[in-house]
């Protein structure tokens, strides 16, 4: 969790001072989700993920150095500088597709589960999407796909309780989105996000279940997008939760603070892991500037595959 | 050998050799097998051919999720206006993916998609679309005019890396022609001269090929020596053969079933404008739909499309503007 923290900390000055130019969404205050989830997953378990994926590329494997190349559009980045921040793609680590558009990932990740089910292995796919995702016709056709052919997907809804700059509230009558998908006969549960045991805890059951031959399964995971949609959004739609609040939701001091109550983390350990990962970033960025720009001979290389 | 075969048993045919040839050939769609006794149901099985929910996005992203994997869907979706349901997935998902990845990935799907059923079939069935998709990076887009086309092409576009809309038009479904037995293949990219000739070039996608050849019959009546080529792929496009053939014709007259705007016409002009100009002897023209709405009663159908009587009036107007015809 520290490592994504750190990152996106880190990205999100580097967008200030132009280092990174283009569109970034941070997911600083989500890190439990993605920490939760993919720390569990096998190589070649399939991840797919959206916009604000840098936390799950992450997590799931992919090296802090590559994904900050491909973020100041590098040749060394992840997808040679051609992808950017919201189409991280790192395929020998699983992770398979961060699409832009809202839901668009979610049926890719079907795919991935039926080419795992005909193929006989136990691999199962992970799609990551936030609570926007839900209100889109294609989330209701791939969810209703997916319990019909049985698919072993497991959908983990990222609820920040804001799609882009508007309240749930204002999307849908629907409070939670384990509802949505109640007709379907989806196993499904909602979990606090920002405690990363209970994200863990819940996760390791449905997976389990997916290993087996199971699926769909949805765990709706309530979080808390600290930074605003994207870097640059003035927030004029909601108010900072004030510093003594965030304290009390921040997955991050949560778990030191649990860590330390139950005498398994103390206080330097903490420090020590802040510091490492602060020092990986600062590697990464490093890696990342000594890295050529792409030569432009790769549109001609890549429009068309062989 | 060869024999004669309807354009829609020929297409079949391919999916079915290719299904036969690669087990990772998939077979998505709507109402696909829906009884015991379907062919495709009975030789390969439900894994692999497999019916769909009026679900066009689900399906095509189901698709491209499973090519990832190293399958190759081809996905069933009858009308071309249904993709237009799913364009997320056609335009913003299956042919970005190999390029925004740095090449990671490959997408080999078949989007099959039946258009230009201009038989009564009013505004929402009867579009020649294909315009909206050759401009997609990444897309290759087929449009077969003949049986044999229809099956070479088909089995290039499951064996095709990329991601291909194969567009085979409505009203040609029933049209026989000579078919080769066993594998054959038209490569993606590549035109046919399908008519040679010296005074005019004329390019025809899809049904308006057999319309340019009937011109081109009537034309010859009257001296007039046309050339007839078929793209058969409209990206790649082969522009090329195209080239070649104006600077040996020097006029150019494009025909196409879509509208003037949506065309692939206006494109081919374009690029041939661009870089033939200096061959040219005559302005092109454009043979297309008007740019509005295919309208149901029958007269109104047929005064928007193009027909015979057309392509040889624009052929008859390019030669007009020569001097040497003159």
């Amino acid at each position: 969790m520290w490592r994504i923290r750190a990152f996106e900390e880190r990205v999100g000055e580097l967008t200030r001072a132009d280092e990174v130019h283009g569109l970034v969404h941070l997911s600083v205050g989500q890190e439990g989700v993605a920490a939760g989830v993919c720390g569990q997953l096998r190589p070649d378990d399939v991840v797919y993920s959206g916009h604000r994926a840098h936390g799950h590329a992450i997590a799931k494997g992919a090296s802090l150095e590559r994904v900050m190349a491909e973020l100041m559009g590098r040749t060394d980045g992840l997808c040679r500088g051609l992808g950017g921040s919201m189409h991280l793609v790192d395929v020998e680590h699983g992770l398979y597709g961060a699409t832009g558009v809202v839901a668009g990932n979610v049926p890719l990740a079907l795919g991935s589960a039926l080419a795992h089910r005909l193929l006989g292995g136990d691999q199962v796919a992970v799609v990551f999407f936030g609570d926007g995702a839900v209100q889109g016709g294609i989330f209701v056709e791939s969810v209703n796909l997916a319990t019909l052919w049985r698919l072993p997907v497991i959908l983990v809804c990222e609820n920040n309780g804001f799609a882009e700059f508007t309240p749930r509230s204002a999307h849908t009558n629907v409070e939670r989105v384990s509802d949505v998908v109640a007709p379907y006969g989806v196993e499904r549960e909602t979990v606090d996000g920002n405690d990363v045991v209970a994200v863990r805890t819940t996760f390791a059951r449905f997976l389990a279940g997916a290993r087996g031959g199971a699926g769909p399964m949805l765990l709706e995971c309530l979080t808390h997008r600290v930074r605003g949609h994207y870097e640059g959004d003035p927030e004029r739609y909601r108010e900072a939760l004030a510093a003594e609040e965030w304290q009390g939701l921040d997955p991050i001091l949560r778990l030191q603070r649990s860590g330390a109550a139950e005498g398994w983390l103390d206080d330097d350990t903490s420090s020590r892991l802040e510091q490492d990962a602060r020092e990986q970033v600062e590697e990464a960025v490093r890696f990342a500037r000594e890295s050529p720009f792409p030569p432009v001979s790769l549109t001609a290389e890549l429009v068309y595959a062989s | 050998m060869a024999r004669e075969l309807p354009y829609i048993a020929a297409i079949g045919e391919a999916i079915h050799q290719e299904m036969e040839r690669d087990e990772s050939v998939l077979y998505f769609g709507q109402n696909l097998a829906t009884s015991e006794d379907d062919p495709f149901l009975k030789a390969f099985g439900s894994d692999r051919v497999r019916v769909t929910p009026i679900s066009e996005t689900a399906e095509i992203g189901i698709a491209v999720g499973a090519a990832f994997a190293g399958y190759r869907p081809v996905v069933q979706l009858y009308m071309a206006e249904f993709m237009l349901v799913a364009m997320d997935q056609v335009v913003n998902e299956a042919p970005r993916f190999h390029y925004m990845t740095g090449g990671q990935v490959t997408v080999p799907i078949v989007l099959q998609a039946g258009y230009g059923f201009t038989a009564g079939w009013a505004g929402q069935h009867t579009g020649s679309i294909y315009g909206m998709f050759m401009g997609v990076p990444g897309l290759k887009v087929a449009v077969p005019s003949t049986a044999a086309d229809a099956k070479g092409l088909m089995t290039a576009s499951i064996r095709d890396d990329n991601p291909v809309v194969f567009f085979h038009n409505y009203l040609l479904t029933l049209e026989h022609g000579e078919v080769p037995e066993g594998e054959h293949v038209v490569p993606l990219g590549e035109a046919a001269v399908v008519r040679e000739g010296t005074d005019v070039t004329i390019v025809a996608i899809g049904w308006m090929v057999g319309k340019a050849l009937a011109a081109a019959e009537q034309l010859a009546a009257d001296g007039v020596s046309a050339e007839v080529i078929d793209p058969r792929t409209l990206a790649p496009l082969d522009t090329a053969t195209i080239l070649q053939s104006v600077e040996k014709t020097g006029r150019l007259v494009v025909v196409d079933q879509s509208t003037r705007h949506g065309s692939a016409a206006a494109v081919i002009a374009a690029e041939v404008a661009s870089d033939g100009f200096a061959s040219l002897k005559a302005p092109i023209e454009l043979v297309t739909a008007l740019d509005a709405t295919i309208p149901y009663s029958q007269p109104m159908e047929e005064y928007l499309l193009p027909d015979e009587a057309k392509i040889v009036g624009a052929v008859q107007k390019v030669l007009g503007f020569s001097p040497v015809a003159a």
